[in-house]
């Protein structure tokens, strides 16, 4: 029998599943309390859900507000949408508003990799495609175990499997992302998924529902078992003696990127005639969220008809048809006169479409079921007052600990060391080359890549006739982030920031994803909280603004949270896409390297304590970023002026991994004279450097300009076309080949 | 010249392969897989992609659309038509081409620049490029290995129909390295590497790849544009 509302009424005694759904005894007493009964089934599922930590950020939610408050006018003016909508907006010039935004699928992605991680995919594209954009580009920062561990061979190739597989088929470019690999993620991997997508400034899209009267449109896939999760208690408890046993399908959604494909060209085929009023994704929660999100953010109700919801599967109950998380599906508000237009659009594309309700006169939102009313609620408490906490904060015990062990009393290498120091760092499997990876995603596909992986960032054109574009990198480093929060999430943005100006953009707009531990965990919600004013303050100091994000949770192996992993997420905007600044040296003959910045003794939550040493303690390198500041404007200020042939940021394995990549990317060989202690000056991670190459009659133009704005510089070498070699001055040489061999052997030695 | 770039659900590389076009002077005319309809155009490019999803074998469902009936029909008059990747598969399910693709070797989807042998230049997709010189394009496709019975091979090879050969290890573990071939008549090309993407340096790894498409172009001053919008004087 369905629980309808009349049946909650007069049941008011009935025990129900609420702690399986995840719900606290006071949060469902609250829930009592706003229906002024017990709820139905339906509601009950729609509440848990939302109510849930993914769909409220009810832990976060009081550190969040950090963000607004850091947030400046002068910060805010070119957001045009920000946090609260899908996905954030900026102005980037010439009529073009770019939107993006970084979200997390690492639960799923462990359970199942190659699903998990393509309904990643698929559900950011959809979050983009809300705003009214059209989506242009994916990147994905992915974590894993120990490359090593038996797990991680499951993991790994399904995870990049499931990305390519989806994107690929959905024809976007993957630009770039992360491939990193730390113990503390082998139970928890960690698949974040960024997508971006552009449109015109008066095309934005916002979901609302206003206008008594119009309909409430469901198209896309229909609506089946798959990706209920913890819903299914109350099947279980509803059908077990009525229909008997049901097969049970997998809690993890199941993903059909050629679907999403139609979706997208028949959604934004809707949108240029102008006949969506408002529109929505159907991502988490399903239809629970989708409809309780679009009646909120309206000025009025709402009542739906569930039963016209086209089902793929038999049988299924109010609960289940609202908590279902099938994929490839939009939910769009249109005015009745528009209904046969938007119906035209949809049947040319083969998509499904059906009114399932309509806007309505009051503030309720009603679903009805084969007429019987099944919910009745006010929309936003459902969508937008759900429980708030202040969780307790502990600064961990062992912190102090962590930052007194300083690598400083690690055995360091000796001079006659270095050199095969600098290719054993080059294979670790952190610095190693990730094409294992990116070539099995499309990075062609539109003919507006730029830029991709292993650039500093990836780069699209936008425009094609005046040639403006946007540059993306994410970027985190988790053991700085244990180290110190507070400076790791700031080195994260600076490191994203210098990717990015590297390649000639002027960073614009931040967005990012949080991946920690459980907030439950005191000392877990004290990294969170530091990490979120390290990213805040950094920004604001930056004077760029967060415009969206993402909150991922209970991230764990065992009990032992991951490594505190805010992955920052940077967009720039470039005028012209043809003054991209490359990675690879070599394009002109005769380059001068210069190294821009300063390098301190800094090997704290360094990839060499890490791989050589196994070791994690002391204190993170040195956010400063005033100077990522200057050194961002004089890149792109030698980019404007043609003064820099190639440019690649030092971050982890510093000086030496930046020379190896620049040198294998532009196939061209380097002479290099460090200066000072080589080791330091080879491999210390010291943040705000950036190797860069200027053409021999640029070269004192572009120094004069260094010095004249106190940015510190430094000759370290000169590109040499004929050896076809890294030679460091004092040590010796390394053959190209071989460092080819040892950077780009270690993940298809490890994965194939 | 117009030249038609196809369009079934779940085609990717249409809007480059207009560009592509573009970018040699040619008017690119968007045809849809459900229109009998070739608009009356002079050439048709079926493009990369997954049609209707390629959850069947690539290209078995797209050579059943209404549009390939007339491109397949105009193809055997004459008309030139180029297939890239998809586009390929398909030609070869419509039976334009011999042979079949298949999975990768190493079960992987790959994308890479690509370098390629140009082994014949005299069909209406190639007569830009010196024989033999090695062009780099990217290659991305999961089912491209080019699959075909010894007396067929035999066939290609002796009728110098293998127009592009890949060079250096073997992407995709495709018979005799092929990388795309021609029919008898020199008119319909079909080859896994993407041409499309490689019109311009800013976005692909050159531009040897526009060559395909101003060899079409050049055709119609030489005049030897052969079967001519014949799709519509069919449909007539």
């Amino acid at each position: 029998m369905i629980d309808t509302v009349k049946n909650a009424e007069a049941t008011p005694e009935q025990e129900q599943p609420y702690a399986e759904l995840g719900l606290k005894d006071d949060e469902y007493a609250r829930i009592k309390e706003i229906l002024k009964r017990r709820p139905t089934d339906a509601e009950l599922a729609m509440y848990s859900v939302m109510w849930s930590e993914h769909c409220s950020y009810k832990s976060s939610k009081v550190h969040l507000k950090y963000f607004g408050d850091t947030t400046t006018d002068e910060m805010r003016s070119k957001m045009l949408a920000g946090i609260g909508e899908n996905a954030g907006v900026v102005d980037i010039g010439d009529g073009w508003a770019v939107t993006f935004k970084l979200e997390s699928h690492n639960h799923p992605s462990y359970v199942e990799p190659y699903q998990g991680a393509a309904t990643g995919v698929g559900g950011i594209v959809r979050d983009i495609l809300a705003m009214g954009a059209r989506p242009l580009a994916v990147m994905d920062p992915l974590r894993f175990g120990r490359p090593d561990a038996e797990d991680t061979k499951r993991v790994l190739p399904g995870i990049v499997a499931g990305v390519g597989g989806y994107g690929n088929c959905l024809g976007l470019p993957n630009i770039g992302g992360e491939v990193v690999f730390d113990e503390s993620y082998q139970g928890n991997p960690l698949v974040n998924a960024l997508c971006v997508g552009a449109m015109r400034t008066e095309d934005l899209h916002l979901a609302h529902a206003s206008g008594t009267g119009n309909k409430v449109i469901l198209y896309g896939a229909r609506t089946g078992l798959d990706g209920i999760g913890g819903v299914s208690v109350l099947a279980s408890e509803t059908f077990d003696d009525t229909a008997g046993k049901r097969k049970k399908l997998p809690s993890v959604q199941v993903g059909d990127p050629f679907t999403e494909k139609v979706l997208i060209e028949c959604s934004l085929e809707l949108f240029e005639k102008g006949i969506v009023a408002g529109i929505q994704d159907l991502g988490g929660a399903g239809l629970s969220c989708a409809t309780s999100e679009l009646a909120s953010a309206g000025d009025g109700g709402m009542h739906v008809w569930l039963d016209r919801v086209p089902l793929r599967a038999t049988g299924m109950t109010p609960a289940e048809i609202l908590s279902s998380e099938s994929q490839e599906r939009m939910c769009a508000v249109v005015e009745p006169a528009n209904v046969e237009a938007f119906m035209e659009v949809c049947a040319k594309w083969d998509v499904i479409a059906t009114e399932i309700g309509e806007v309505t006169e009051g503030d309720r939102l009603v679903i009805t079921y084969h007429d019987e009313v099944v919910v009745d609620v006010p929309p936003r408490t459902v969508a937008h007052e759900g429980p708030v906490y202040t969780r307790p904060i502990q600064r961990p015990a062992d912190q102090d600990d962590l930052q007194a062990n300083t690598p400083n009393s690690l055995p360091r290498p000796a001079k006659d060391d270095l050199l095969a120091l600098i290719k054993t760092m080059a294979a670790s499997p952190n610095l190693a080359s990730k094409k294992w990876v990116t070539q099995q995603y499309d990075r062609y596909v539109r003919g507006g890549t730029v830029l991709a992986q292993p650039s500093d960032s990836g780069m699209i054109r936008i425009d094609e006739e005046t040639g403006r574009g946007v540059a993306l990198s994410t970027d985190c480093n988790g053991r700085y982030t244990k180290l110190d929060p507070y400076e790791g999430a700031k080195l994260a943005l600076a490191e994203a920031y210098r990717n990015v100006a590297a390649t000639g953009a002027t960073p614009v707009a931040v967005t990012n994803c949080l991946n920690f531990g459980s907030p439950e965990d005191p000392a877990v919600m004290w990294q969170f909280k530091q990490a979120v004013k390290g990213l805040a303050d950094g920004c604001a100091e930056l004077g760029i603004p967060v415009t969206g994000g993402n909150v991922s949770f209970y991230n764990q192996t065992g009990t032992t949270p991951i490594l505190p992993t805010p992955v920052v997420g940077v967009l720039g905007v470039i005028d012209d896409v043809r003054r991209r600044i490359p990675t690879g040296i070599g394009a002109e003959a005769g380059e001068t390297l210069l190294l821009l910045g300063e390098t301190h003794d800094e090997f704290g939550g360094s990839e060499w304590a890490h791989h050589v040493h196994n070791h994690l303690g002391g204190l993170p390198p040195k956010a400063d970023l005033k100077r990522e500041k200057l050194l961002g404007e004089i890149l792109v200020a030698g980019s404007r002026d043609g003064m820099i042939s190639a440019a690649h940021d030092l971050s982890e394995g510093g000086l030496a991994q930046a020379l190896v990549e620049t040198c294998l990317i532009g196939e061209v060989g380097a002479r290099v004279f460090p200066e000072g202690d080589l080791f330091t000056a080879l491999f210390s991670e010291s943040a705000g450097r950036v190797l860069v190459a200027v053409p021999r009659t640029e070269e004192q133009r572009f120094v004069d300009m260094c010095t004249a704005r106190r940015l510190p510089w430094r000759k370290v070498g000169v590109v040499d076309p004929e050896s076809n070699a890294l030679e460091v001055q004092g040590l010796g040489e390394l053959p190209l080949d071989e460092l080819r061999e040892a950077w780009e052997g270690t993940l298809p030695a490890l994965f194939d | 010249m117009r030249v038609g770039v196809v369009t079934f659900p779940g085609t990717l590389d249409d809007v480059d392969a207009q560009r592509a076009v573009r970018y040699a002077d040619g008017e690119a005319v968007p045809l849809w897989h459900g229109d009998r309809d070739l608009k009356g155009v002079d050439a048709v490019i079926v493009p990369g992609g997954f049609s209707y999803g390629d959850y069947l074998r690539c290209g078995a469902i797209a050579r059943f659309a209404p549009v390939m009936q007339e491109v397949v029909e105009a193809a055997n008059k004459g008309m030139p038509v180029l297939g890239i990747c998809n586009g390929f598969q398909i030609l070869a399910e419509a039976h334009l081409l011999p042979g079949a693709l298949t999975r990768n070797h190493k079960l992987h989807f790959v994308c890479r620049d690509q370098w390629l042998k140009v082994e014949n230049n005299s069909t209406a997709w190639t007569g830009r490029y010196d024989l033999n010189a090695e062009i780099l394009v990217p290659l991305k496709s999961g089912e491209g290995g080019y699959q075909a019975d010894q007396t067929t091979l035999d066939e290609l090879e002796g009728e110098g129909r293998v127009v592009f050969r890949y060079v250096g290890d073997n992407p995709n573990g495709s018979r005799n390295n092929i990388a795309g071939i021609t029919n008898a008549r020199g008119n319909v090309v079909g080859l896994m590497p993407h041409p499309e993407h490689a019109i311009d340096a800013l976005t692909g790894p050159t531009d040897d790849g526009l060559g395909m498409f101003l060899s079409l172009l050049d055709l119609v001053g030489a005049g030897s544009l052969q079967g001519v919008g014949i799709g519509t004087e069919v449909k007539a």
